[in-house]
């Protein structure tokens, strides 16, 4: 299952360089067939990447009877306003109501998720305390328990709590983040300097108040990094919403579609929703991805210490 | 850049850690350990009819002996097996090889080649699997069509050729994630390091080979870690194609089999055993991959 492996990168202080500035002079070794076959090698695997999507975009423009009448990559009647309308009017909107759901479970969980870690993360890397590496190995350990392993178990546990089928029982899971505190100690360690604080502290202010006048400015690169790893992971977070919820006025998208999906061999006059709605999910998160993703990659590199 | 506090203030580290660790504590060490605990019961009616409830009997290891002893679970490790064996050389060696060819400095216009693979790492594993469903079924798919004008008959839904069409989900999801990472690590070899390579007559292939490849091997042990520990939890793409494949079974992976056990057929204790089971599989691949992986670095 892919979605439960944890997000990763590399910590900023493996790559402090920007790409291009360390890269060796062109060799002029390199003849003009080994560049085309490597040119042509990239282009076949990046005709791979961008062909299920491409196939999306043109069938979410067709009506559910072209899907199967005309080939998969041909524009057939342009129906994508209608499909868009049936999606949204489907079931009572439905659709639009897992939308906001999901917005409410990645954006919300991820804000208070990113700030539970940066907190974490800061405290391992700034102060020292008793058996602060001992738990800080335990929170290591946190990033490969398998998800379903523990799914059972908080099922059971929120049924008892009567937490089940409700907005908590999907946010609560999702504000725990050991990745985002390891990812924070890392940052907080490359990125805030100890004179710093130590001259916040002879000017009278409170470590609370350093936090977050002095520390947590400095640490916004980390704040969009692991927010984003935080909102993907909530917004592809798959298994825990099928196991806590029922009530399909909560779904997030995902479950949603999923259980559309499911019954298309019995209601074949959904595949255009499934297809348009599919289109729908991906679009917002994938211009955010594309346009945050160059934030933090300038994020990895900004802000460095000397 | 530890600090020293003043009196007084020794309490602010564990202020700090203390709303993360408060959560941790109640949703990841009290599950193990409910998990633990539930793993010895076993649920059990009262009467043979299944009338006037049930009662919690401890059973010790039997739980964990049914679920070893279960054939349907046996075939789920055999199904992550052949996945594994398909997907993580594929994904791993994939993205390794398009990290070295873009890195290789003949690579045209690499900030677009990066984007196109990074892409379907935006589409949710779900919709990742939905949309291969749809690129997967007769009638709809341009591939098969495709397959089919060079005269090839594959059938992606069959019980041949569904783990194929798994990974295949799978890595199209990660191999350009992946690639990134390994292509981000290869950026801080040193420029030196790499002239030297030069200076000494190697090639471009060589180079790749003998000394970029040994430089990021930590990145490259990481991500065999997370992709292992990722691949036995294989849930996603099976229950997509389950609607789709009579070759996909309600058990077919492990964590279809808990997911059976415990949501259809209120098991729990077997679920909880068969979890574990699971999760100890995964910390011992995690296990011999970091061994494997130091071995390397000393090599």
């Amino acid at each position: 299952m892919a979605t439960a492996t944890p997000p990763r990168t590399l910590p900023p202080t493996r790559s402090p360089k920007r790409p291009d500035t360390t890269r060796p002079p062109r060799t002029p070794a390199a003849s003009w067939s080994s560049k085309a076959v490597v040119t042509t090698l990239l282009g076949i695997v990046a005709v791979y990447t961008l062909m299920p999507l491409s196939w999306l975009l043109v069938n979410a423009t067709k009506s559910n009877g072209d899907l199967f009448a005309s080939p998969g990559f041909e524009l057939a009647d342009f129906h994508l306003l209608t499909n868009l309308a049936d999606l949204f009017t489907y079931q009572d909107g439905v659709f639009g109501r897992w939308l906001a759901n999901s917005m409410l479970y990645s954006v919300v969980g991820a804000l208070a998720s990113t700030l539970v870690s940066l907190l974490a993360g800061y405290a391992f890397a700034t102060y020292d305390w008793w058996g602060k590496e001992k738990l800080y190995g335990l929170v290591l350990l946190g990033i490969l328990v398998p998800h379903t392993v523990i799914s059972l178990p908080m099922y059971l546990m929120a049924s008892e709590v009567g937490l089940v089928n409700s907005y908590w029982a999907v946010l609560i899971p999702g504000l725990v983040n050991p990745f985002g505190v390891y990812l924070s100690r890392v940052f907080a360690e490359s990125y805030v300097p100890g004179e710093t604080l130590e001259a916040a502290r002879i000017d009278g202010a409170s470590e609370l108040r350093t936090f977050r006048s002095v520390a947590l400015p400095m640490l916004s690169p980390a704040f969009v990094t692991v927010f984003l790893f935080s909102f993907t992971g909530s917004w592809n977070n798959f298994f825990l919403p099928l196991v806590m919820l029922n009530d399909s006025a909560l779904y997030p998208v995902g479950l949603g579609l999923f259980n559309w999906n499911a019954t298309l061999p019995q209601e074949p006059q959904l595949y255009s929703l499934v297809i348009t709605g599919s289109l729908v999910s991906v679009v917002p998160l994938a211009v955010a991805f594309v346009s945050l993703q160059r934030f933090w990659r300038s994020g990895l590199t900004a802000g460095a210490v000397k | 850049m530890t600090s020293r506090l003043g009196r007084g203030q020794r309490s602010t580290p564990a202020l700090f850690v203390a709303p993360f660790f408060i959560l941790f504590v109640a949703t990841l060490i009290v599950p193990v350990g409910y998990s633990l605990w539930m793993s010895l019961f076993r649920e059990q009616a009262t009467s043979g009819l299944g009338f006037g409830g049930t009662e919690t009997l401890f059973v010790g290891a039997d739980n964990y002996l049914r679920a070893l002893g279960d054939p349907s679970f046996h075939r789920g490790f055999l199904h992550i097996a052949l996945y594994c064996l398909i997907y993580i050389p594929v994904m791993v060696g994939g993205a390794l090889a398009l990290a070295l060819l873009v890195d290789s400095a003949m690579a045209r216009a690499k900030k677009l080649i990066q984007l196109a693979y990074f892409l379907p790492h935006a589409v949710p594993g779900l919709i990742a699997a939905i949309i291969w469903g749809f690129l997967y079924t007769p009638g709809l798919s341009p591939v098969i069509d495709l397959l089919r004008t060079v005269g090839v008959e594959w059938d992606f839904l069959g019980p041949d050729g569904v783990v194929f069409s798994m990974a295949n989900a799978a890595a199209w999801q990660w191999i350009g994630y992946n690639m990134v990472i390994f292509y981000a690590a290869l950026q801080a070899v040193p420029k030196e390091t790499l002239e030297a390579a030069v200076v000494d007559g190697a090639g471009q292939l060589r180079t790749a080979l003998s000394v970029k490849l040994p430089m990021i091997r930590s990145s490259v042990v990481l991500t065999m870690l997370f992709t292992a520990v990722g691949a036995i939890q294989l849930f996603n793409e099976p229950e997509v194609l389950r609607s789709r494949s009579s070759a996909v079974s309600q058990d077919w992976s492990p964590v279809m089999y808990i997911y059976q056990a415990a949501f259809t057929e209120h098991d729990y204790g077997l679920a909880a055993a068969a979890s574990l089971l699971l999760a100890l599989l995964g910390a011992g691949l995690s296990f011999v991959i970091t061994k494997l992986g130091n071995r390397w670095k000393e090599a």
